[in-house]
């Protein structure tokens, strides 16, 4: 197998931090494939990231060896997948540093941790009339949820305006939380326009006035180091799959306290303490969220995921991360007709731009021939997409084993964009 | 021929910079709008009919090469046609577009043959065929059609 000879040269080599990108690249099978007879370019990381051959090898050593029902079975292999169940949930703790792992509950991922706070904590909370306080630059997995809410309960949802750089409206936001407001609910990271939010800040003002905040955190959690402590959140919610684990499991963190009082929300096996046809009683956090037999080989996949990630460490990836944005920004900035979609004064890992006269979807299209993956779309984002005016953007994002010379390639896609339109 | 270059034929191109019949109709006897949420292409078809004829036909709205150039060159095909054989030339179309059906050379799908790159690309198809779904509904009243 021919290795890609886009890896190397231009890249920062292993610096102080010890960050080797080439090393890094060695780990993903995938990023060896060609396509369109080019060495892939993969800059679709906010979509999904690559798998490292230590998450690969997990999966496989748990079917292979370990593949068991967990909570259950008194006989060996239950036990040993019930560890590795479990082990996960404790490795997503230290990650979060949450406080206990009974604070962790395995979901499917982002988008079902933000539904199971808005049916099972919200519904228990609002009243008609009452608040949820969201964003303008929310994914629709951050605001549908809401809607559902508000058609069952009455309850309504407020946006946060946004800057034309792309940011929050700070003073906006502290003027929408009220007295009927009863939860915040905010990207951390963009998906659209790579901002980073505020949400110390944004937590500190909520939790002034009572309100609590979920962060959703699809985007930072690859990228930038987390500490639900810290930062004092409710709930923050992340899928495994951006985070190069598998698909199909995510993470809702909870605060124990408020986890405690919610209710249920999807009932089942392993979820109860008793059950008779007259009443049934919950388990404890976190077993009572998680109803039926849980997607246990992607909870240890994302075990490994993390792991693999902790051992490199988020800020020798932040570091790298932050260096290949600001390259890419300049060096796609300088393309005439490129216009930059966000230019938030604190931006990671995500890039989304327009190119004069050029649909977005031509564009991905043929970078896509000169073997560079990128989203062309409105990134489930359509609210953001019409606070700018476009109809779509095209974005690149960038994960740890990404380079400058990939950003070189990209550059390089869009002059032959150019050049096929005329432009 | 380079992938490239069968998927953004030349004539593509040159619809895409200049669309032919590329306006709102004020005094159309039917329109319809064409909608692919995936990607947010919106295109609307207004049409004048006489008896069961297409007289006149024009679109307007925002999207890809593909969705835009097949639009411009579907409204000079149908014109003056009947609704069978819009149909007819749809179905041709459609064959062509998704590889499926016939080959693209000789008789009448005339120009639009410069889509036949597209069965490369499944995930174009929809862009080229939008407009056509636009159209049939126009046809058949329905005010606002989707591709999903």
């Amino acid at each position: 197998m021919p290795a890609a000879p886009v890896v190397a040269s231009g890249s920062p080599a292993a610096g102080a931090s010890g960050f080797d990108v080439a090393r890094v690249r060695a780990e993903f099978p995938i990023l060896a494939a060609r396509v369109h007879g080019r060495p892939l370019v993969y800059l679709d990381n906010a979509a999904t990231t690559q798998k490292p051959q230590a998450v690969i090898d997990s999966l496989t050593r748990y079917y292979s060896a370990e593949n068991a029902n967990i909570h259950r079975g008194v006989h060996y292999l239950s036990q040993l997948a019930t560890d590795a169940y479990e082990g996960a949930r404790g490795k997503v703790a230290r990650f979060l540093n949450a406080a206990s792992p009974r604070e962790i509950v395995f979901v499917r991922g982002t988008t079902e941790g933000i539904n199971l706070v808005a049916q099972s904590f919200a519904r228990l909370v609002v009243r008609p009339g009452d608040e949820i306080l969201i964003t303008g630059m929310e994914h629709h997995a951050n605001i549908v949820p809401w809607q559902l809410l508000g058609e069952q309960t009455g309850a309504v949802l407020r946006v946060v305006p946004l800057t034309d750089a792309g940011e929050l409206d700070l003073a906006a936001f502290e003027r929408l939380l009220g007295e009927r407001t009863r939860l915040v609910s905010v990207v951390h990271l963009s998906n659209a326009l790579g901002t980073v939010n505020p949400v110390r800040r944004i937590i500190a003002a909520a939790h002034g006035r009572g309100i609590p905040v979920l962060v959703d955190g699809a985007q930072s959690a690859p990228h930038l180091a987390v500490d639900v402590q810290a930062l004092d959140c409710d709930f923050f919610v992340f899928s495994g799959h951006k985070l190069f684990g598998p698909t199909g499991i995510g993470v809702l963190y909870g605060r124990e306290s408020l986890l405690d009082r919610m209710p249920p929300w999807q009932g089942g096996g392993d979820m109860i303490s008793s059950v008779t046809f007259a009443r049934s009683t919950w388990a404890a956090v976190p077993a009572k969220f998680e109803a039926g037999t849980p997607h246990i080989a992607g909870a240890i996949g994302l075990g490994a995921a993390i792991d693999w990630l902790s051992a490199i460490g988020l800020g020798a990836v932040t570091a790298h991360e932050d260096d290949l944005l600001r390259y890419a920004t300049a060096e796609v900035g300088r393309v005439p007709g490129v216009t930059l979609i966000g230019n938030a004064r604190e931006r990671a890992s995500i890039l989304s731009f327009a190119l004069d006269g050029v649909h977005a979807h031509d564009i991905g299209q043929v970078l896509d021939l000169e073997g560079v993956a990128i989203r062309a779309g409105h990134h489930c984002a359509q609210p953001v997409m019409e606070r700018y005016g476009v109809a779509a953007t095209a974005r690149a994002s960038f994960a740890l084993y990404n380079t400058r010379t990939e950003v070189d390639a990209l550059v390089d896609g869009l002059k032959q964009v150019r050049r096929v339109f005329g432009r | 021929m380079t992938e490239l270059s069968a998927l953004y034929q030349d004539v593509i191109l040159e619809h895409n910079r200049s669309p032919r019949n590329f306006r709102r109709m004020e005094d159309a006897d039917r329109h319809a709008e064409g909608r692919n949420p995936l990607c947010g292409d919106q295109i609307t078809v207004w049409l004048k009919l006489d008896g069961d004829v297409i007289t006149d036909v024009s679109f307007h709205g925002s999207g890809c090469a593909i969705s835009k150039a097949s639009a411009s060159l579907m409204t000079g095909a149908v014109k003056g046609k009947t609704r069978a054989e819009v149909d007819r030339l749809f179905d041709r179309f459609r064959g062509v577009v998704t590889g499926r059906g016939g080959d693209a050379q000789g008789g009448e799908l005339g120009k639009l043959a410069v889509f036949s790159g597209i069965s490369a690309f499944p995930l174009r198809v929809k862009c080229a065929t939008l407009p056509w779904h636009a159209l049939k509904a126009a046809l058949e009243r329905a005010e606002q059609v989707s591709t999903e």
